[in-house]
């Protein structure tokens, strides 16, 4: 555990790029299998304990220290592992011979009546950094920098190979990837990837500006609507043991098929698409406010998924069959795709549309106005345009020239401060949560929405500064800032769109509402009304 | 006596009505009585500042001659009364000349801590315990995740790290009163003989220490130089100008920080802090027990930080606890931060 708990020490400190690639190669070359094995899945998000989660280590906590004291110090520290290894009361400070490994199958194996013991008496014997590391495995948010892609590229540069090519193999191998590491360093041929039906490293997009557009050949591009729904992977086939699979993964490949099993039921194909998750119910597309309705539950049930239908609006081909065809210009991927979409008709796919136009001109207008643009009862669950090169071929990562987002202007309020709450992560320990309201008819605030991004590291200081020197009421972790008319803080806020909403007080629902700029010139009585607010409403209520 | 009577809180800081005198005041008052010379608890403007005449050298360091109406210099134990309220200092071991503050009527004791810590620090008298009816203790540190490790295996910890890479020069941030001068102080004493480097923000509360009596070793201002110069070289600047163009003239700089938030990584990972450095001048959360107990008081008041804590613990020990919620201490350079 010592080499692992330093290296995770080390990467949560280290903040460039190449240190951590640094970091991550030198601990890969040095340390044996099957140790360096799992320490890569669970730095990657490949590993889960059934029977250790984050609720044994608050019962672990809740045996050893006070809970009223715990719950403050969680609520200061902003994360349960962290807090558990700083408070954790234990004289022994030697971190004995214990491996990742020994954690690892021990988690994976010990019956759970077992486990609390077990993982106390580890406790004990790991000093803080130790205790640390042991309690983020079991928690599985390891917040230290790292993504699969940093961690591939660091498996890349030990072994002299390109990022892609681990990319490729990477699921055909499962954690402690002892044949991987072997193939990385020339011991063996490469795991072999038997069958096309998996997960694909997906092509992400740069944000373009109108200026930088205004420089490209419109004859060049194709382009359709942006969706804001969730990225997915619907991958179905033969796996490499003949067996069907059918399987949807998120943008990180993460698997969701549990999520969605009635979405995963109607995967009658042989393919791997690349679209949209949205919700439609009745007419058109809803908006994301109401498909993060049925996310937010934590069980799928018949009624969910009846209340919430869920489907793919795909727009891109992976894998057709058993071939890989992310090497076809964009064009014929597309054309392919088409007509895979036309055989399908009883697959919960449909697909998305491209957006006629001659000249950026004529794209911008459709940018604007979705509704008459081409998107017409959809036009809720747009979010922007997507402008891609006839040309690209499917490539994993950012590449650059081949794709980009052009989104929708955020609207933007003026509302005031009412309640701050204790932030998590990197926020931990300040007031980085911010409710704020704007006024209604009887002249008092009411809160129309949450925001815990958007400002500065400078301006977080500042605003954590103005919590604690104008609170006047504390609610556990939640303090009460003082918004009278004459005396408070005012602050700008963007969002992406408004519906109505029987779930919030004032009627309203912002989505992505962030801080984009603190109006310390203003005066809360200077901020906007719910009446404003309302003005921005779409025109068609939706049903909730 | 009522210790109401003595001391009672109100939004400029905590007031004796008696002798019409506030402790620590945040906004200008005729009569202060200040505990140390951190900005947040010793402010300009005051009719007139009582203070040990090391506080009062720091002030008028910082604020010029002219920071205050008349100044009042009242040693360690020397007693002073103010309209029946006998006054005296007593060191808090948090910087030079730090002082908690005992006022004394009709047989109840108040004692003010002002800041304070227990572990040994070579820039400063030591704490002393005053036994007293009512204990007014910060709280700065008050959670059990704060267990601050000993200054010295944190300066192991920087020593290690400038082996390591020699190449490099080591920028630690620290508070310009107090915290810089005990780096430096804990510096020589783990061994480091080579020359200090210093910001110029730093130099006259430095050339303080040292005419009050503080060995420092040779202690230099950082000068326009080739970036090879500081190269391997320890270098302390104030926390604010580790973000700036300033750390640019020294060789890929590891960025250090000496305070007692440095125990919660997201403290230090918000300031891009790649060597934490957990010292601090505040008593962490078994000394901030200890200490209540050592005092013998039955009622504890909290002045600033994890008050909620602190009170919670008075309570489970039988201690009468008050959370007093004072607004503007912990602003030395951010919120919540001479630490």
């Amino acid at each position: 555990m010592n080499r692992f708990a330093a290296l995770l020490d080390r990467l949560a400190y280290e903040p460039r790029r190449l240190g951590k690639l640094a970091l991550l190669e030198n601990y890969f070359r040095e340390t044996p299998d099957p140790d360096r094995g799992w320490a890569l899945a669970a730095m990657t998000g490949a590993l889960s304990f059934k029977n250790a989660k984050a609720g044994l280590i608050r019962s672990l906590a809740a045996e050893r220290t006070d809970p009223v004291l715990f719950g403050l110090s969680y609520d200061f520290v902003g994360d349960l592992a962290e807090t558990v290894a700083l408070m954790w009361p234990s004289e022994t400070r030697a971190n004995a011979q214990l491996t990742i490994t020994d954690v690892v199958e021990g988690l994976q194996t010990i019956p759970k009546a077992q486990l609390p013991e077990t993982v106390a008496h580890w406790l004990d014997r790991l000093d803080e950094n130790g205790r640390w590391a042991l309690l983020k495995l079991i928690t599985g948010a390891l917040r230290i920098g790292v993504s699969a892609r940093l961690a591939r590229t660091a498996l890349a540069q030990m072994a002299g190979k390109d990022a892609d090519e681990i990319e490729d193999v990477w699921h055909a191998d499962a954690p402690p990837y002892t044949h991987l590491f072997a193939w990385l360093e020339g011991r063996a041929e490469a795991p072999s990837v038997a069958t096309n039906v998996r997960f694909y490293p997906p092509m992400l997009s740069h944000p373009i500006t109108p200026e930088e557009l205004a420089a490209l050949d419109p004859a060049e591009f194709c382009a359709e609507w942006k969706w804001d729904g969730i990225r997915v992977q619907a991958a179905a086939g033969k796996d490499a043991g003949d067996a069907r699979v059918a399987r949807l993964y998120s943008r990180t490949g993460e698997d969701l098929s549990g999520a969605f099993p009635d979405l995963v039921a109607g995967f009658d194909f042989n393919a791997v698409l690349d679209g949209e998750l949205l919700i439609k119910r009745g007419g058109g597309v809803e908006d994301f406010n109401t498909l993060q309705q049925r996310l937010n539950r934590k069980s799928v049930t018949a009624k969910l998924m009846a209340e919430f239908p869920a489907f793919i609006r795909v727009y891109d081909l992976l894998a057709l069959g058993d071939e890989d065809v992310r090497a076809l210009p964009f064009s014929e991927r597309r054309e392919k795709l088409e007509t895979f979409v036309a055989a399908h008709p009883l697959a919960p796919i449909d697909l998305s549309p491209m957006i006629e136009f001659a000249s950026w001109d004529e794209l911008t207008f459709a940018r604007a106005e979705p509704k008459d643009g081409g998107a017409g009862i959809d036009a809720d669950a747009v979010e922007g345009v997507m402008i891609k090169r006839r040309d690209a071929p499917y490539l994993a990562g950012r590449p650059k020239g081949y794709w980009f987002k052009w989104k929708r202007d955020p609207m933007v309020i003026d509302a005031v401060l009412m309640y701050a709450q204790r932030g998590s992560g990197k926020r931990s320990s300040f007031y980085s949560d911010y409710t704020f309201g704007v006024w209604a008819e009887a002249g008092e605030l009411t809160p129309v929405g949450k925001a815990y991004f958007g400002f500065t590291d400078e301006e977080l200081i500042e605003l954590d500064k103005f919590v604690r020197n104008n609170t006047e009421n504390r609610f556990g972790p939640v303090r009460e800032v003082t918004h009278t008319k004459a005396k408070g803080l005012v602050l700008e806020v963007a969002f992406e769109g408004l519906q109505r909403s029987a779930r919030h007080k004032s009627g309203v629902a912002m989505r992505f509402p962030r801080i984009s700029r603190i109006r310390w010139d203003k005066k809360p009585s200077d901020a906007d009304t719910l009446e404003a607010l309302e003005k921005l409403l779409r025109s068609e209520p939706a049903q909730l | 006596m009522q210790p109401a009577q003595i001391l009672h809180p109100r939004p400029e800081g905590l007031y004796c009505p008696k002798a019409d005198l506030y402790v620590d005041p945040v906004k200008p008052v005729p009569r202060a009585l200040i505990t140390h010379g951190h900005s947040d608890h010793a402010r300009w403007g005051h009719g007139s500042v009582l203070a040990t005449p090391e506080t009062l050298a720091i002030m008028a360091s910082r604020y010029g001659a002219d920071f205050t109406g008349s100044a009042q210099a009242l040693r360690y134990a020397e007693r002073l009364e103010i309209g029946g309220v006998k006054f005296s200092l007593h060191s808090a071991g948090h910087v030079l000349g730090s002082a908690q503050a005992l006022a004394e009527c009709g047989g109840t004791r108040v004692v003010v801590s002002g800041d304070y810590k227990r572990e040994a620090d070579p820039t400063c008298a030591p704490f002393e315990v005053v036994p007293c009816d009512v204990f007014i203790t910060e709280a700065t540190f008050a959670l059990p995740v704060f267990t601050h490790p000993t200054a010295e295996n944190e300066m192991r910890k920087l020593l290690a790290s400038v082996a390591m890479f020699p190449d490099r020069a080591h920028v630690v941030g620290a508070y310009a009163l107090g915290k810089a001068q005990r780096v430096m102080a804990e510096l020589r004493r783990c061994g480091w003989v080579k020359p200090i480097y210093v910001h110029g923000a730093l130099l006259a509360l430095t050339e303080l220490y040292k005419a009050h009596g503080v060995e420092l070793g040779d202690v230099r201002t950082v000068e326009t130089a080739p970036k090879s110069f500081y190269a391997g070289a320890i270098v302390l600047g104030p926390p604010s100008a580790l973000q700036t163009p300033w750390v640019r003239r020294f060789p890929d700089p590891v960025t250090c920080f000496a305070s007692g938030w440095m125990r919660i990584r997201a403290r230090a990972r918000q300031r891009g802090v790649e060597l934490p450095l957990v010292i601090s001048d505040h008593a962490d959360w078994p000394d901030l027990q200890r200490t209540i107990l050592d005092t013998g008081a039955g009622e504890i008041w909290i002045t600033h930080g994890e008050a909620d804590a602190l009170a919670h613990w008075c309570e489970s020990q039988g201690l009468t606890a008050k959370a007093l919620h004072l607004v503007g201490y912990g602003d030395e350079e951010e919120p919540g931060a001479a630490a």
